[in-house]
């Protein structure tokens, strides 16, 4: 899948789903010292300096989900951040770099602030990704989540961000999760979704692996870590099993999803970080936005500042650009 | 140079070298070196050129160490010595305290230095090495503080020449040099021709932290400078590298009295079973087989993969090595470094191409290799037949063999099916499993569901011809300490056994029932294949015949011994059982045996009978209480050393104290779970063989202790060749001493040789003989959930 320079491309393959398939993941093993090894030494391993790091940290804002999902989110607050979508970094940075156009992957809102977003996007080619389902606890009556999920869309949300029942995962009731997120994914419709496993809730890195890979089987074009709300967000030994459960639907079906790590990821660090795994595990085409996404709001800053030292050589204040 | 908008489209890592300015600065400075005796650098005479291995480029030039340079580093250690084993050990944690902090201190700076020497990437040489050589020697600090109180009684061995390899050079330094500091000892150490310039940093670092002059020396040189440290007057020899040298340097060293540890080659299994996490085991690869370009010597360079996940493993194994970035090694994003030069290339390629062409498929990442330097593509073989010479010969290279098994039997027959025994790695879920395999390979380091995980806090070493001694932890110190030496009795001269009748006087009584001793053979008495026997005599009587025993003697006790293997696996309190039972049947006896020793001639016969008893009482109370450790390494991980039994022994008895001597050797062999072929004292073997009755009413299984009476030195001889024999004790003089260590070599079995002493007293039981019927198996079990 060909990608192109600033260019937003939503993962145009969809994912149609398969029938659950529980003998696909029910015997899965993982080994949580030996996937936190490779996760430790993964950044050990790899580095990238000087201008690979500059295009690095560049391509890690394409593929930022910019996101506010906060309870005080107005849509003036909401313009704000798709101002900053629309134009991450300073000029000068821009110049310095010898880019022209840069945006981020999408701004993520709540779904009564998809019409600001919408209507500060229009003309870009940014999505709009709606949180839904109840977000972040999901435990909300089934057809009022549905009923979210159509209602953002209508409002013309691109992507869906639905999170998953952690319960369903905790008692092992594979049928009931595989239901539920088939029931969304036929909600969402033309508009792309991506599930919230909610990691953190789930503990296990087994479980971790199984509930992805029933949300791929139910369709999820996108796998995504966490709602930023749980006491553990994105970490990289759950985005290592991620990557390896969307790795092995790929073997299976054909069928290419995309990973969202989301919460947690601050730093410009973070960001290269992320896109090691993805490369070392997945491939290059893990590192665009059709199939890549880094669900944050902090981390646009530091990668900001940093892209202005490289451009400068000096050490660079965040108070001297635009914020989010 | 490409813009970032073009970065954007490949998104490559690009370079990321690690500067080597100040290290090449260094260099330049120094230029040549010479050795490091006494405190300061000698001026070098015969030089010769290390190099990069990455690029040929010359770093400097160093000594080339002759016999006077060893002699005058020995004389200075000897000098030292004394001294240096005076200060309390307090006072030698402070100097190791200080070593340890000026490696972390110049971290960076031996970190590329190491890379520059030898190859290996950057980002092993800092994470790795430089950060365990540190650990070393703060974990020998505290193990210098605490001696008197852990190892009471004991001292340190003298001056220890050492000798090591060029895979680790730092790191095995630190190996060595941290534990004989700590213990007590002064230094001779030659590092690897290929890779001097990390000691020889090392060496000014000991100069910069003001270490004691003549502690620390450091000649550098070739194998024959090593072969003059390993000739010169030292007390011991440590040695790390290839089972070869390791051979020549056991026969070198054969009467010597020379303490001896051997760190040799391996051929290391790394087992996967179909529930293990494919994903982890497939980078347990990378670090078992590409680490340091495979060029470790407990490198998992055998895979077995059950086979019915072998498609899908080894088709994640090959899209992984595509990843793996082959090149310079300064860069940081380098995987797999140069090989350490091109003698070693050449090996490399010879042997891979000898394994192709006997029918293996080799299997190499797509890597672009430097012009440059010596670079061998990473890889695995498949299609390789146990007999293929790839199976058997350490590559030492980035190459692992991929074979499958069916059955978790068949994963431990194949993972023993080598001359080796230094390290396995298991990869099962089930730990049930995994434990089961774990006990059951031969290896002196298991790694369960992980691999080439080091800490100075666990011992380190192999079974069989991987070697023998551990390096790390309190087994390591153990190799470096000594303990009063034992007051020899020296025994008479053996005399010639003949088998010629004794002419003898007519006897005026009736006739006695002639009593037999014939060799006892997996539980039954057996004539000696030789048809011969000889005279026992006392006080110029016949008293008896014995068997002469030959080597077929030798060869049936051994088969019977190991066929003895459940006594190996028996709990502690079941031999216990044995033993109490047969101190008591001995016990029953008391007055038979002792008029048996009395009718011999032998001094204080109830003495001895008694102090027998007593001492089947000893080892059946440590049958179920000599154990191991669990070591404190790193957390969240349990490291067990668990001492076991080598399997077959050899025993070689004192010709004095005829019965209390074979049981003072074969009660602690056998309490520990070994099967044992004892040959008895010659001039009065019918102490031993007026046994079998013990041992057969005392429920000891049939072929845990073997006996075959006739010429100890001949017989002996043969035990000490037999290369499924894997421990030989000897008790007797200096010339049996020599020959079987020098015999020893084949298999390289772990030997334990002394002169006779009085084994009423306290020297004849203890631990020391326990600790000498084990060797320690380090198993790694990391855990987290």
């Amino acid at each position: 899948m060909p990608s192109h320079g600033g260019q937003s491309l939503s993962n145009s393959e969809r994912n149609p789903g398969v029938p659950l398939q529980v003998d696909w993941f029910d015997q899965i093993a993982v080994n949580t010292p030996a996937t936190e090894r490779r996760a430790a030494t993964l950044t050990t391993r790899r580095t990238v300096k000087k201008d690979w790091q500059a295009a690095w940290l560049v391509n890690a804002i394409r593929c930022i989900d910019l996101t506010t999902l906060a309870g005080d989110d107005t849509d003036d607050r909401v313009r704000r951040l798709c101002a900053k979508a629309r134009r991450p970094l300073a000029d000068h940075i821009m110049a310095g770099l010898g880019l022209e156009t840069l945006h981020t992957g999408a701004v993520c809102v709540y779904p009564t602030m998809v019409p600001a977003a919408v209507k500060a996007l229009a003309g870009t080619e940014i999505p709009v990704a709606s949180v839904a389902t109840g977000f972040p606890a999901g435990l909300m009556p089934l057809p009022l989540r549905l009923a979210e999920i159509r209602w953002a869309v209508e409002q013309g949300a691109d992507e869906i961000d639905i999170v998953i029942t952690r319960a369903h995962v905790l008692d092992a009731n594979w049928s009931a999760l595989y239901d539920e997120i088939a029931a969304m994914r036929e909600a969402c419709g033309p508009a792309h979704m991506k599930a919230i496993l909610a990691t953190g809730d789930l503990r296990t890195l087994r479980n971790v692996y199984k509930a992805s890979m029933v949300a791929m089987q139910a369709g999820a074009d996108f796998i995504k870590t966490s709602t930023g709300k749980e006491g553990v967000n994105a970490t990289l030994p759950v985005s290592l099993v991620m990557a390896r459960a969307l790795r092995d639907y790929g073997t299976r079906t054909g069928v290419r999803i995309g990973f969202k790590p989301a919460g947690g990821m601050k730093t410009a660090k973070d960001a290269i970080a992320w896109q090691i795994l993805m490369k070392e595990e997945l491939g290059n085409d893990w590192l665009r936005p059709d199939l890549f996404r880094l669900g944050a709001s902090s981390m646009l800053g530091d990668i900001e500042r940093q892209l202005d030292h490289h451009v400068t050589g000096r050490y660079a204040a965040s108070s001297r650009h635009a914020i989010a | 140079m490409p813009t970032v908008t073009e970065i954007l489209e490949t998104m490559d890592y690009g370079p990321s070298p690690e500067a080597s300015g100040e290290v090449m600065a260094w260099l330049k400075a120094r230029g040549t070196f010479g050795h490091y005796i006494d405190g300061a650098f000698t001026k070098a005479a015969k030089t010769f050129a290390t190099a990069n291995p990455a690029t040929g480029e010359v770093l400097a030039e160093v000594a080339q160490g002759s016999a006077a340079d060893i002699a005058a580093a020995v004389k200075a250690a000897r000098a030292a010595q004394p001294g240096w084993a005076k200060l309390a050990g307090h006072e030698r944690a402070k100097w190791l305290y200080a070593l340890a902090r000026h490696v972390q201190k110049r971290e960076r700076f031996l970190a590329v230095l190491e890379t520059l020497d030898n190859g290996k990437p950057i980002r092993e040489a800092r994470d790795i090495d430089v950060p365990l050589v540190a650990r070393h020697f703060y974990h020998h600090a505290g193990w210098a503080e605490m001696l008197e109180d852990e190892f009471p009684g004991a001292g340190p061995v003298g001056v220890c020449g050492q000798i090591i390899p060029w895979n680790f050079p730092l790191l095995m330094l630190s190996w060595k040099i941290a534990p004989a500091l700590a213990a007590g000892n002064t230094v001779v150490l030659k590092p690897a021709e290929q890779t001097p310039l990390t000691a020889l940093a090392f060496a000014e670092i000991c100069a910069e932290v003001g270490l004691p002059k003549g502690v620390v020396n450091i000649v550098t040189g070739d194998g024959e400078t090593g072969a003059a440290l390993v000739a010169a007057e030292v007390d011991k020899i440590a040695f790390t590298g290839s089972t070869e040298v390791g051979r020549a340097i056991r026969k070198a060293t054969a009467g010597r009295d020379v303490k001896l540890t051997l760190e040799l080659g391996g051929k290391s299994p790394f087992v996967v079973f179909a529930d293990a996490d494919l994903d982890a085991a497939v980078e347990g690869v990378v670090d078992a087989t590409w680490f340091n370009q495979g060029q470790v010597c407990c490198a998992g360079s055998r895979i077995l993969v059950q086979e019915s996940v072998a498609a899908t493993f080894q088709n994640r194994l090959a899209a992984r090595l595509a990843k793996l970035r082959t090149g310079d090694p300064l860069d940081k994003s380098t995987d797999v470094g140069a090989i350490v030069d091109a003698t070693q290339l050449q090996r490399i390629r010879d042997l891979v191409a000898q394994g192709e062409a006997q029918g293996a498929v080799l299997h190499q990442a797509p890597a672009q290799l430097p012009p440059l330097g010596c670079f061998f593509a990473p890889g695995f073989l498949t299609n390789v037949a146990p007999a293929n010479i790839v199976s058997e010969v350490e590559i030492f290279g980035p190459v692992a063999t991929l074979t499958t098994f069916r059955t978790p039997d068949e994963a431990v027959e194949l993972a023993n099916n080598t001359r080796y025994g230094l390290a396995a790695s298991i990869w099962s879920e089930n730990i049930n499993l995994a434990l089961d395999v774990a006990s059951k390979v031969k290896a002196g380091v298991v790694w369960v569901n992980s691999t080439n995980i080091f800490d100075a806090g666990a011992g380190f070493g192999g079974y069989r011809e991987s070697g023998f001694g551990r390096e790390g932890g309190r087994e390591g110190m153990r190799a470096y300490l000594s303990h009063p030496a034992t007051k020899a009795k020296p025994e008479a001269e053996a005399v010639r056994l003949d088998a010629a009748p004794v002419p003898g006087a007519p006897s005026k009584g009736p006739a006695p029932i002639d009593r037999t001793a014939k060799m006892y053979i997996g539980g039954a008495q057996k004539r000696p294949d030789s048809g011969y026997s000889y005279a026992v005599m006392a006080k110029g009587r016949e008293i008896g015949l014995a068997g002469l025993g030959n080597r077929k003697d030798i060869r049936n006790a051994v088969e019977a011994a190991h066929k003895a293997g459940g006594w190996g696996k028996a709990t502690g309190h079941n031999r216990a059982q044995v033993l109490y039972y047969l101190a008591e049947n001995l016990s029953a006896r008391e007055a038979e045996f002792t008029r048996r020793l009395h009718d011999a001639g032998i001094p204080k016969p109830a003495d001895e009978v008694a102090t027998a008893i007593r001492r089947a009482f000893y080892y059946a109370a440590q049958a179920d209480k000599f154990e191991g450790a669990v070591h404190a390494t790193k957390s969240a991980h349990v490291t067990l050393a668990m001492p076991e039994p080598f399997g077959v022994m050899g025993v070689a008895c004192p010709d004095a104290a005829p019965l209390l001597g074979f049981l003072s050797l074969v009660l602690p062999a056998i309490a520990m779970g070994n099967r044992v072929v004892a040959i008895p004292a010659p001039s009065m073997p019918l102490a031993a063989t007026d046994l079998y009755q013990v041992f057969d009413t005392s429920d000891l299984p049939a072929g845990v202790v073997n006996i075959v009476t006739g010429a100890k030195d001949e017989l002996a001889n043969v035990l000490a060749q037999h290369d499924d024999v894997a421990a030989m004790w000897y008790c007797g003089g200096p010339e049996g001493r020599r020959m079987v260590e020098g015999e020893s070599t084949g298999n390289l079995k772990s030997t334990w040789c002394f002169a006779n002493h009085d084994w009423k007293g306290t020297d004849g039981q203890g631990r020391e003989f326990l600790l000498r019927a084990t060797q320690v198996k380090n198993i790694w079990v990391p855990y987290g959930e």
